[in-house]
């Protein structure tokens, strides 16, 4: 069970530094081929300020804590019992290519189901362009933690 | 002003069979390196018979599907729940349907319902996403 002591607990701010070769690498992962998430001239003549970022990158931008799944380890839930529940995502503005980009993250519940055989544990993650401090997005994010019978 | 109607859908993506070599390159991309989606060893340490996609990846797919619609900027809220595991082979079709217009009294705001299911018609993602047309 997660201690819920820790709700409120924080993580963060990391920094990322939004890479063109990353941002085509997932384009390529995920099948999207449209020139303003590959190719920098195209980007700009749509108005973009360089490859635009798929709309759910913001998300993607969780998994570069530096500590890794540490944040895991340290709530006590053990990597390969968890499942992604829910996401939910607010955006306020796109991502593009040479971004600097700031993410935090806060354990902001522990929702207990099925009489403590699964546990939810909530994520709210800011993310905001480190440019004017502009909020990006903001997600909250379920992991489902499946304990054993 | 684009005008849609509740029930109308949007373009639906059907993907090709699902691939280890996708799930590699997720991970890649994405930073999500749980090896439970790239180690086939692991995920039947856990109990799976074998490595599965990430939620993630559904969601992107969705989205892929619905920003052919409509531009990302036109999206202001994204919600979605990750119903069953998909494993590799599995054929996946992403659909959406409008299902509220004018959300919060705006004239050109519209809720889209989002699914992913599976060849043989078994729900793996739904979710929504709220978003404004072009005027």
């Amino acid at each position: 069970m997660i201690d819920r002591a820790q709700i409120g607990k924080t993580w963060g701010p990391w920094i990322v530094d939004v890479e063109k070769g990353r941002l085509r690498l997932l384009a390529k992962a995920i099948g999207e081929t449209r020139p303003v998430y590959v190719d920098e001239a195209a980007a700009h003549a749509a108005g973009y300020r360089s490859i635009l970022a798929p709309l759910t990158f913001a998300y993607c931008l969780l998994a570069d804590d530096p500590g890794g799944h540490g944040y895991l380890g340290e709530l006590g839930i053990p990597t390969e019992r968890i499942l992604h529940g829910e996401m939910q995502l607010k955006r306020f503005d796109s991502i593009c290519a040479g971004d600097r980009i700031r993410v935090t993250r806060v354990l902001s519940d522990v929702i207990v189901k099925k009489g403590g055989a699964l546990e939810f544990a909530v994520f709210d993650s800011d993310v905001t362009n480190c440019d004017g401090n502009r909020p990006v997005a903001r997600i909250r994010n379920l992991l489902a933690v499946r304990h054993a019978p | 002003m684009t005008t849609v109607q509740i029930g109308d859908p949007i373009p639906s993506l059907t993907l090709p069979p699902l691939s280890r070599a996708t799930l590699a390159l997720y991970a890649g991309g994405s930073g999500d390196h749980v090896p439970l989606h790239i180690d086939a060893a692991f995920a039947k340490g856990a109990g799976y018979p074998d490595v599965f996609m990430h939620g993630m990846l559904g969601c992107a797919y969705v989205v892929r599907a619905l920003t052919a619609w409509v531009s990302e900027d036109a999206v202001h809220d994204l919600q979605v729940r990750f119903v069953a595991i998909t494993y590799p082979e599995e054929v996946l079709t992403a659909t959406g349907v409008v299902s509220e217009t004018a959300v919060d009294g705006v004239p050109n705001r519209c809720r889209v319902d989002l699914e992913l299911r599976n060849s043989a018609g078994e729900r793996k993602l739904a979710g929504f996403a709220i978003l404004d047309l072009p005027t």
